[in-house]
This record gives structure tokens, sequence and C-alpha cells, in this order.
């Protein structure tokens, strides 16, 4: 044998097709990965959705998802052949040997029970320690993971804590059972930038501290870069290439991991000066849900034919800003302009030219399209209502816009459940489109898609602009985006707006505090750039 | 402050089910108000002329307005006074009392054997998803909900008394009956009960549990190593709970309510058969009374499978 703590090799995994179907063949997520993890060591696995991250992560504990299953090949941990090993054998090894730490903290534990009881469940199921020892020890991983109080924090529920205090919690879980191997399945992808740092850096502490091996699943590649000492590229079910981080990052050999190296294609350097006209305005803005005010005296101005970047972490207001703007949410104080003419807060009493010429696209385009419509009516629908089209005319013009957004012809008859991710986001861009408006609010609508994707959805939007002069108000959380695309920049906290004005100005010294630690919170694809942002805080806090 | 906002939570609770009660007892009132004949003609039958159904009327106040009457109702019911029945005389809470005893009994017996077994079947089926044993008890209790209750009474009376003649065709009770000896009079009405009943408490809790199955936090018990039996046991039963808990209650509130008519095809002397011959007869107070406490029972019962709820559910129990 060998000293490797987990070696895959030639490993399978295929679609469970149901037995009375004939003709139904299984199709394979994986097709034959090889992947060895020696102890203490950290191999970060990246790629696009669909590209089987998790699936192997699962594998590496014996586990196969609902639909799935392990066809073929061998799984050695720590000496043992897990495919196809017994439930009681695979039960032993789960929180002991391997652990897992998922995506979505707030749904992985159970709402039932309190953190405590759910972190000190492994040391149970598995008779590992004695209660009052396993408490002592539960303490020391709350404190060590930098939770607040932590003797009193297990005795909270899950929905008490923060999304942050709960996916350093669930750290503190998987490593209650002192195991061999942590899988981290992106585990910071759903948490803020200023979040992520920290959960980063204690990740990568905990790990070298308690000498745990970990898989890191991530798209994220300056995310990966930081704490893993291999990469493993995949595509599709199959590797395209494994590296040590390093030389990954500086002489890829393949073309895909060129690409994901290089997502940014377009930057724009375009400074606009400020009596540009102004295509959209919004002035001491203040707006509330009830009786908690979301905005106080924001302000913003998107100049004609330019992109306008709102950028904030979660709760800053930015997408309630949106809706003000939209209509959606009629604000308490203020007033909005659209081409120097006052705009009405509520939509109703907007004109139909007005209400046409301002569109908006979602973060999500799953839920913003009616899944029982087809391509043809969702993107036909404004194209009648605002432009006033005839049905003859709607459908060529449908078929117009499908090639502006370059999507073939005949995914006009197509139901929004048989496109991709990407694929219906284009779909969203031609029913803004189809209004002709002159500017299109967009909301996040790249964070749900993978990285390429993105860049070239931000790609067509920039084409559409060329062709058209829409203005754009991007409200992102993405820096790098920001950095490439946007003419101007407003930076929100907790309703109100900290800076604004050209990227160029606010992206350089001196810097406000909170957009420079935004913007030092945004992961560099290189090694060590998370030890340096860490040294320099650290610094600063001493030198002040 | 943790438990100041878990009271209110229930005490508002409570004050909606005592709104909700009022809004019925009008509906109650106003039912009967729109029924059509008269009590006075129903008092005298042949004999009724012009003068005597007058001297009726004023004697029950028939003539003053509706409003009058119901807040006098109203008052006297909060206070347990359900008033005099009409046609017989005697004081509605003497009639009611072995009557709503009766019921009670079948509708427990009926619960204590169709709730364990219902959310049994239920927890099996979930458990095996689309395999045999779901998809034989997903037919069966199909079958049974598609029968109409009485029919299925009838099938039962025809099988269980009549051909094979192990149970009495009658299910009368009385004071004098051993425990046992009560239990087999009620043994036919009461399975009917049951049959009827379960199919849609095993579907609602085999669907309470299976969406519980799928939360994230099952996929991550199951990746700590915990067996079959604690990932059902201790996170899945628990938030499977509240739903379940709410689908016993209705079920609970339909046994207690939907007796009427298996009380009739049984001849069972319990509220059902009661409330019947209050209306046949024009007996309004009696029917009042009785369409009352139905209610009464089934706002009871919502109203603690919600306060159950809320306290089974640590998001509402300490809400942020």
């Amino acid at each position: 044998m060998n000293d490797y703590l987990l070696e895959m090799r030639d490993l399978r995994i295929e679609t469970i097709v149901d037995s009375r179907k004939k003709r139904a063949k299984p199709t394979e997520i994986l097709k034959g990965i090889d992947l060895t993890l020696r102890r203490g060591e950290v191999v970060g696995l990246i790629g696009e959705s669909g590209a089987g991250k998790s699936t192997i992560g699962l594998a590496a504990m014996g586990y196969a998802r609902r639909g799935l299953r392990l066809s073929s090949g061998e799984i050695w941990l720590d000496g043992q052949q897990i495919l196809g090993g017994s439930v009681a054998q695979l039960a032993q090894l789960r929180g002991q040997k391997v652990a897992y730490v998922a995506q979505s903290a707030a749904a992985s534990f159970n709402p039932a029970h309190r953190l405590l009881a759910q972190v000190l469940e492994v040391t149970k199921i598995h008779k590992h320690m004695n209660t009052a020892k396993a408490e002592k020890r539960a303490v020391e991983l709350f404190a060590r993971m930098g939770l607040p109080h932590p003797e009193a924090f297990g005795m909270r529920y899950p929905h008490e804590v923060s999304g942050g205090q709960l996916q350093r919690a669930m750290t503190a879980m998987a490593l209650a059972g002192e195991p061999d191997l942590i899988v981290f399945d992106e585990p910071t992808t759903a948490l803020d930038v200023t979040t992520q740092i920290d959960v980063l850096a204690i990740i990568k502490e905990v790990i070298q501290e308690y000498k745990t091996a970990a898989l890191y699943i991530t798209h994220d590649l300056g995310v990966v870069a930081q704490i893993s000492d291999r990469i493993k590229v995949l595509k599709n079910g199959a590797e395209v290439e494994e590296q040590a981080t390093e030389s990954l990052l500086n002489a890829p050999q393949n073309a895909y991991t060129k690409e994901l190296l290089n997502v940014r294609s377009t930057v724009i350097e375009t400074e606009l000066s400020d009596d540009e006209p102004v295509a959209l305005g919004a002035e001491g803005i203040d707006a509330s849900y009830g009786t908690v005010q979301v905005l106080n005296d924001v302000s913003v101005a998107l100049k004609r034919g330019s992109n306008l970047a709102i950028v904030g972490e979660s709760g800053s207001g930015k997408s309630t800003l949106a809706r003000v703007i939209m209509g959606l949410l009629p604000p308490s104080k203020g007033t909005l302009s659209y081409n120097d003419q006052p705009l009405s807060s509520g939509l109703s009493d907007r004109t139909a030219s007005q209400r046409k010429s301002i569109q908006m696209i979602y973060q999500l385009p799953d839920v913003a399209m009616n899944p029982r419509q087809t391509i043809a009516e969702i993107i036909g629908r404004p194209a009648q209502v605002f432009v006033g089209m005839s049905k003859q005319n709607t459908l060529n013009r449908v078929h117009e816009l499908l090639h502006l957004v370059d999507l073939p012809v005949e995914m006009a008859q197509a139901y929004p459940n048989q496109l991709s991710g990407g694929q219906k986001q284009r779909v969203c861009i031609a029913r803004a489109l189809a209004a002709e408006p002159d500017v299109i609010i967009c909301d996040e609508v790249t964070s749900a898609l993978d990285p390429l994707v993105a860049d070239g959805i931000i790609e067509l939007l920039l084409k559409l602009q060329r062709k058209f002069g829409i203005s754009y108000i991007f409200i992102t959380h993405d820096m790098a985006m920001v950095r490439a695309i946007a003419n101007d920049v407003v930076v929100m906290k907790a309703g109100t707006v900290v800076e604004q004005g050209a990227k160029a100005r606010v992206f350089a010294p001196p810097f406000n505090d909170y957009t420079h630690l935004l913007m030092s919170s945004t992961p560099e694809m290189r090694v060590g750039w998370l030890e340096n942002v860490l040294t320099e805080r650290r610094m600063e806090a001493g030198g002040q | 402050m943790e438990s100041a906002g878990l009271s209110g939570l229930i005490l508002k609770r409570l004050a909606s089910g005592l709104v909700t009660l009022f809004i019925v007892s009008l509906m109650v009132f106003a039912g009967t108000e729109i029924l059509p004949g008269d009590v006075a003609h129903a008092i005298l039958g042949q004999q009724a002329t012009p003068d005597s159904v007058q001297a009726i009327r004023d004697e029950l106040g028939l003539d003053r307005p509706a409003i009058l009457r119901y807040l006098e109702w109203l008052y006297n019911f909060v206070q347990g006074d359900l008033g005099v029945s009409l046609i017989s005389g005697r004081e509605i809470t003497d009639l009611i009392d072995t009557r709503l005893r009766n019921s009670f009994f079948l509708a427990s017996v009926a619960a204590v054997i169709a709730i364990p077994f219902a959310v049994g079947l239920g927890l099996v089926a979930a458990l095996y998803e689309d395999r045999l044993a779901d998809k034989s008890i997903t037919i069966m209790t199909l079958v049974f909900v598609s029968l109409p209750d009485f029919l299925l009474g009838y099938l039962l009376l025809l099988v269980g008394a009549v051909t094979l003649g192990w149970f009495p065709a009658l299910s009368r009770i009385s004071s004098s009956m051993s425990f046992i000896e009560q239990l087999q009079a009620v043994a036919l009405p009461c399975l009917t009960l049951v049959l009827v009943v379960s199919a849609h408490t095993m579907r609602l809790t085999r669907a309470a549990v299976l969406s519980v199955m799928n939360q994230a936090y099952i996929e991550m018990a199951e990746l700590k190593g915990a067996g079959r039996r604690r990932i059902i046991l201790r996170h899945a039963l628990p938030n499977a709970l509240s739903p379940v808990l709410n689908i016993v209650m209705l079920t609970l509130a339909y046994l207690i309510v939907g007796v009427v008519v298996v009380e009739a095809v049984f001849n069972y002397s319990g509220m059902g058969q009661l409330m019947i011959d209050a209306v046949s007869k024009r007996d309004m107070p009696l029917v009042q009374a009785c369409g009352l406490i139905f209610a009464s029972v089934y706002v009871l019962l919502n109203l603690s499978a919600d306060i159950l709820s809320i306290l089974t559910n640590p998001r509402r129990r300490r809400p942020k």
C-alpha cells in the first residue's frame, strides 16, 4: 500500500435509470476521475456547475446524491475500500474519518435543534468522547472559530445567528469528530466578501492547526488559490488538468484553464465629466419597509449611455434602490427624474413611454420567467404591450431579438426549463430589449452564473450598449466586474451612500475606509494574497 | 422577553379563536333563521289554526327582532344555559349530555385507532417511497377515500352484521353495558370512521415527512454518520411534527363533526342523530346548540394544533 489518505482510481458515477424504461441509458456524471490526497494536504477542486466537483467531494464519503450511483472504480479512504461499502461501514467513517462542510449552512443545520446539540452529535453517534469533554471541546472550537460568547453560542438555534457565524459553526461541527479529512463544498460562496475573507482565513488556520487534510470545492479560483496545495480543474465530469497551485496559476497548460484564469475580456476606462447629461436621477431618497428604514438620503445619477455600478453587501439597500427607481416601492422622501423630467414615484402614475424606457433584469432568470410560457411569448409580450406590435410583426421581432442576444431563432418555441442558466439570462435581456428601453437596471444579473457564462452576459450587454446607446445601472457585489466595466461607482452601506464618483477616483487613493475594505476583501488569483491582506490589516490596526 | 413573546403569540391565537367562534355563532343563528318552515307549525302539526300559531309565536317570542333574540341566546349560551327544546320542552343541556358523551366515545375510539394507524402508515409509505409498500398503502387508502362514508357504512353492515353476524347491526350503547360490550357495539361505525379518515391523514403525513426528508440537513445528518433510525426520529420527525400535528387535529375535528352521517347509518344515538332529528322537527334552539357545540370543538382543536405547532417550532417559539 501507499501512504495516501484518500485515493480515487478511475471513479465513475452515473445516473440511476428506471429499470422499466428499456431504452433509457444512464448518463455518466463522473467520467473516470483519479485523485490522491495525503494527510494534511489540501486539494482544490474547481470548475463550473455540472463539472462534478460536489459529486467527487461526496464520493470521498462514500455518498452519492439521490438518483446517482457510484458505478465503478475505487475509493480508498485510509486504507479501506469504501466504494460499495456497507451502510454500517460508511456510517462508521462519516463524521469520524471524513466530515462535510456544506455550501448553505442555513439549510444544513436542523432548525429544530440547538447548535451545540448538532455540533456534538458526531461525538454522540460515534461514542467518541464523554459529553462533558465533548462540550468543553465544542466551546474551544467555537472560541477558535471566533464566534461570539463561545460558552453561550451553542445554546442558540440556527435561525438566531448570522450566515457567517453559521458557516463557522459548521466548520466547528466538522472538526468536532476530529476527522482526518474535511470536504468543504463551496463554504464561502453564499457569504458577503467581507465575511468571506474572515471565514476563509479561519478555515485555513484551523486546517493547518489540526493537520486535517481537505478537499476544497469552489468555482472561484481566487478563493481556491488561497487555501490549496494543489488544484484540480474539472469540466463536465472529467479532469482538465491538475497542478500545484502556484504553477497552475502561473503556467496553466490547458486552454480551458487559461480561460478560467482570464475571464474578464473587456475593460472600460472612459471617464465621464460631471456635466454629461443625466438619463436617470434620484435625489435624497428615503425608503422603508413598514417601520424599518432601508434607504437614507440616497442620491445617484446615471449619465446617458454610461454604466453606473451600485456596490455594497447584502442589506446595504442596493436592491431596494432599484425597486424605488422602477416605481415598485414609493419612497417616503426624495424625487426621481428621467431625462431632466420629473419621474413619478408610483408606477401607475408614470406615462407609458416612461415605463417602457426603464426596464429591469433580475438576478435569478429561473424565477423571472413564467415556466408555462414559451420564449416567444415571454419576449413577445413587452413588444406588443409597449411598442404595440401586431402578431405577425411580433414573431419577426422575437427572432430579431433572439439574434441580438446570440440565441438560435429555433429557441422561440422552447420553454424556460429547456434552457441553461446563461441562455435564460439572455432571454431576460431580450425581453428587456423588446420594450426598446433607454435605461436597464441589472440587479446582480451575473451572480447566479458561472464566471465564463457571466462574462458572456456582460459582453453582450456592452455590445448592446454600443449599438443602442443604452445606459445601465449594475447592482452588484462583484468588485472585479465593477472595476472592469463601470464608468461611475456608488458604494452603499446600511442604506446610505458611503462614497460615489468616477471609477478612477473611487478606486484610487485616498480610499474611503469601507470602499477599501470591500476592495481588499475580494480574492485575487495569486498565492499569498490572503496572508498579505491579513498582515496589512493587522499592521493598520496596530498602527492606529 | 422570550416568554413574553411566546405567551403573546398564544394569546393572539386564543383571541382569533374567540373571534372565529363569534362569527360562527352569527352564522349558526342566521342559518337557522333562514331555514324554511315555522316552528309553531311544526309543533302544532295538523291542529294549526292561525290563532294557535300566533299564540305559540307570542309565547316563544318569535316575533321579536332577530338581533335581540340573537343577543339573548348568545348571552345565555355563554353562561352555559342552552335553552329549552321547543319540541320536548326539556332542558337542552340534559338532552345533549348523554348524546355528546356517546359521540365523544365513538370519536375517541375511532381516533385512538385511526391516528396511530394512519400516521404509522404515512411514515412507512414515506420511508419506502415508490416501493411496493408505499404503492399498496396508497392504493388501499385511495379506494377507501373514494367510497362515500355512508356507502362504506352500509357495506360494512352487510358484511360484518348480516353475512358474518359478528357485530350488531344497530349500534346502541347504554350505561348498563360493560366497556367491552360497548366497544363491540360501536365496532362497525368505528371501523367506518377509521377507514374514511385514515386515507387523508396517511397521505398528508407521507407528504410532510417526504418534504422534510429532502432537506439539506437530512443529508448532513447522514454525512455525520447517523443511522436511519436517528435520522428519522431525531432529524426528520421534529420538523415534520408541526404539519403532522395539524393533520391529527383536523382528523380529530372531522371525527367529531363527521360522525353525523355515520351515526345515522348505524342508528347510533349521538349528537349527529340528535341534530338531524332537531332539524327535521324545526327545533331551532336545539339545532343552534348542536351547531355551536360542533363549531366550538372544531375551533378548539384547530387552536390547539396551532399552539402545539408554535411550541414545537423553535423559529416561532423564539422569533428573532
